[in-house]
């Protein structure tokens, strides 16, 4: 999307209420922002003329952020480009997202760090790239770290080549610690899993196909725990599924490791029975695997009281002919940006598990807190950074309402509950108006 | 008499139907499907022992069998019991994932569907795959094994032979051993078995003994161990699965000497069960699963399950074919 098509330096949001950070309630207030920053709040304000938003009956928090999706430029562009990706992310209510490495080149050296960055620099959603940490992702020998923190990496990945070697591992927390970054670690320790397609249990069982054990992700995230204890360097646990790897991370953390975990939607909101039902339909299909109802009871409870930190999407495009084959030619994942929060809605916060403060921390200040990013604020003075959203429209997702290049969901035709409106960040307002 | 009173079967006043346009497992089919596919086979089973061994049932019906796995015997069967009912073959077979070389499946099946095919049987190694064809293409399709998923015709030729041996299945006690874990023939065999009522016990070593295979039925259990003693005990069928030579060096299990020793039917397991029959899907490795000695007993059914197999692949054509043709 070029710069102009929502460039808004001057905006009145009008009629919502406000939920600052941290805050549990949320207040009244119209934000009047001029050139992107916010020079009034409160109650009653008038426009005198500039471009009005209006979010009666609507919440405003500080801007949604993504630490996990996948922008496949460079080299997948057919699956997604950034500028398409932060358009999807806009649409989800995603003022930031954090974009992994696998990439083509991969994003392991400096140069391809920048250009990331660039790319993301006339969109309205802030683009933080996340670097490898070994070379060309092989697992070997670790990429340059400390250029590429410099050029703008917010943490360390190899994302889907989980870091096997443990002494690998062991120095890039040690080396990451010296730079106050995270090691994102996609938590499997792939000799328990040569081949597997889905979550090994009954319906793996029935269905004949390979599986992929909760072992698989809990052993390492329990290397992974005792190296963080040993290094001190802070491990992220990306995309937490079972029951297994929750509890190791809620053991660790009462141990004062530095560990913090995410989980994304699809975890708490589907099963892997689902595979059965939908006979063999390759958009459950993600790594890790869809669980058990027992594991999905313990990811709620583990965002209920803290253990897991933040919400992310793994937002995975693939393009229709990749994903319409059978089902172990398939690659793995789907796309998140624009189901995110009406999953969110829907599992979490109608039945009560998060309130809506507690929802919203977890895709705002959590992730930031995380990665070590500047927070967002909301006050005057500040740059106006927000999202503007509620947590009870019910809807239904539809394919008109994808804004990625790629279409890869399970939830066309499913409901939802709760619904981002709109973005402001950069001077720029994305209004969703379908 | 009373009898004259007996309410005439549905079968007699309709023509009986299946109630699926596709045969992808045995797990969705119903017991009566099951049992209208084995009496229709019994029937068929008759043609193969006339002097023209063909009738001309599916005459002008084109039929594509798509191999994406090496298959000599399950391939020929089809084929056989296409030409046996005066059906037109096409035979199409490539090794490994239709992906390795640069089509899809769907691209595959849509390119020969565009030849005006009514029905396509196909062998894949990825489970789902016929399902994943039924959204490609028109035709109406059958299942020839989709990896470690199901092999339907396989379980109802097994069906067919047991009966062939015994009354009725209801409390019969079948014995799976082996690979339960890759195979196909096993979960075939543990739907159909069990619709038609009878107890079925799985051994193999732990290794290959799937996880929570417990929990594969909802509602019927299934006696599970891993001792061959155990297993044979009072069963009346032994279905032995083929060990997969591949698969050797996974640590599976450490050796074919040790796994026969431990798992292999031998004759002195005939001497001590006097009525138990053998059976086994094919191919065999005498000496891994079964002692030689056992492949060549008077109690060992293999071939009949291969005689049967022709008789079940053309009632299972032939029925599916009548839904093809209504749909037409």
């Amino acid at each position: 999307m070029a710069p102009n098509d929502y460039h808004t330096p001057d905006l009145l949001i009008k009629g919502g209420s406000i939920y600052y950070p941290g805050a549990d309630q949320s207040e009244r207030g119209d934000i009047l922002i001029k050139d992107g920053q916010i020079v009034e709040i409160g109650e009653g304000l008038s426009s005198n003329g500039t471009h009005e938003l209006d979010a009666t009956g609507k919440l405003i928090s500080i801007g949604w952020m993504d630490m996990h999706v996948h922008l496949r430029e460079p080299g997948h562009e057919h699956k997604e480009t950034i500028e398409s990706g932060c358009r999807a992310a806009a649409f989800g209510g995603f003022t930031a997202v954090a974009c992994m490495p696998n990439t083509d080149p991969p994003i392991h050296t400096r140069d391809v760090v920048e250009f990331v960055r660039e790319r993301g620099d006339d969109t309205p959603v802030d683009v933080h790239p996340i670097a490898c940490v070994s070379q060309k992702r092989e697992g070997e020998q670790l990429a340059e770290m400390a250029d590429l923190k410099a050029g703008g990496a917010v943490a360390f990945s190899d994302d889907g080549s989980p870091v096997q070697d443990a002494s690998l591992m062991r120095h890039a927390l040690e080396y990451a610690k010296m730079l106050d970054a995270p090691i994102i670690n996609h938590m499997e320790e792939l000799s328990l899993n040569p081949h597997g397609q889905m979550h090994e249990g009954a319906v793996s069982t029935r269905l004949g196909l390979a599986g992929i054990p909760s072992l698989s992700e809990e052993v390492m995230i329990a290397r992974d725990i005792l190296l963080a204890d040993f290094t001190g360097g802070h491990v992220h646990v990306a995309h937490i599924s079972s029951t297994g790897a929750v509890e190791l991370v809620r053991d660790a953390k009462r141990k004062g490791i530095p560990v913090t975990a995410e989980v994304c939607p699809h975890h708490f909101s589907l099963t892997h029975e689902e595979v059965e039902t939908r006979s063999f339909d390759t958009h459950l299909k993600m790594h890790p695997p869809l669980r058990t109802t027992e594991d999905v009871e313990a990811i709620k409870e583990g965002l209920k009281d803290g253990t897991i930190d933040a919400i992310c999407t793994d937002h995975a495009p693939h393009a229709s002919f990749e994903k319409e084959v059978e089902f172990t030619a398939a690659p793995f994942g789907i796309i998140g940006l624009e189901t995110a929060w009406g999953l969110i809605g829907r599992e979490l916060i109608e039945p009560g598990i998060l309130s809506i403060a507690e929802a919203i921390a977890k895709i705002t200040t959590a992730p930031r807190r995380v990665l070590k990013l500047a927070m967002p604020e909301i006050f005057v003075g500040a740059e106006a950074n927000l999202t503007v959203f509620d947590a009870d429209t019910q809807w239904t997702f539809e394919r008109s309402h994808i804004h990625s290049k790629s279409r890869n969901t399970p939830f066309i035709g499913s409901p939802m509950i709760g619904r981002a409106f709109a973005i402001y960040n950069r001077s720029q307002l994305v209004e969703n108006d379908v | 008499m009373i009898t004259e009173t007996k309410v005439v079967p549905a079968n007699d006043t309709a023509e009986p139907m299946l109630q699926h346009r596709h045969l992808l497992g045995l797990s969705t089919y119903s017991r009566e499907e099951i049992e209208l596919i084995l009496e229709t086979a019994r029937q068929f089973r008759e043609v193969l022992y006339r002097p023209i061994r063909q009738v001309p049932t599916l005459r002008g019906v084109t039929i594509v069998n798509l191999f994406f796995e090496p298959s000599t015997r399950t391939r020929i069967s089809f084929e056989l019991a296409e030409k046996r009912l005066s059906a037109s073959p096409i035979n199409f077979s490539s090794s490994g994932s239709s992906v390795s070389k640069g089509e899809t499946l769907k691209d595959t099946a849509q390119n020969v569907e565009a030849m005006q095919i009514d029905m396509v049987v196909i062998r894949h190694p990825s489970p789902g795959a016929p399902h994943f064809l039924t959204q490609c293409v028109d035709a109406v399709v059958i299942n020839a094994g989709d990896g470690a998923h199901e092999h339907p015709t396989q379980g109802l030729l097994d069906l067919l032979t047991i009966s062939d041996r015994f009354e009725s299945f209801q409390g019969l006690n079948i014995s799976i051993i082996g690979d339960i874990k890759h195979s196909r023939v096993a979960r075939s065999n543990i739907h159909g078995l069990t619709k038609l009522g009878a107890n079925v016990t799985l051994c193999g070593p732990k290794t290959l003994l799937p996880v929570e295979l417990d929990k594969f039925l909802p509602d019927s259990t299934i006696r599970i161990t891993s001792s061959l003693n155990e297993a044979l005990e009072g069963s009346d069928v032994a279905m032995a699965l083929r060990i997969q030579m591949e698969r050797q060096g996974k640590n599976l299990v450490p050796s074919l000497r040790e796994y026969h020793e431990q798992f292999g039917i031998k004759v002195q397991h005939l001497e001590q069960h006097k009525d138990l029959v053998i059976m086994h899907p094919g191919p065999v490795n005498r000496g891994v699963e079964l002692a030689s000695d056992v492949v060549d007993h008077e109690r060992a059914v293999i071939l009949n399950q291969v005689t049967n197999g022709v008789a079940v692949r053309m009632a299972v054509l032939f029925l599916l074919s009548g839904a093809a043709k209504g749909e037409g």
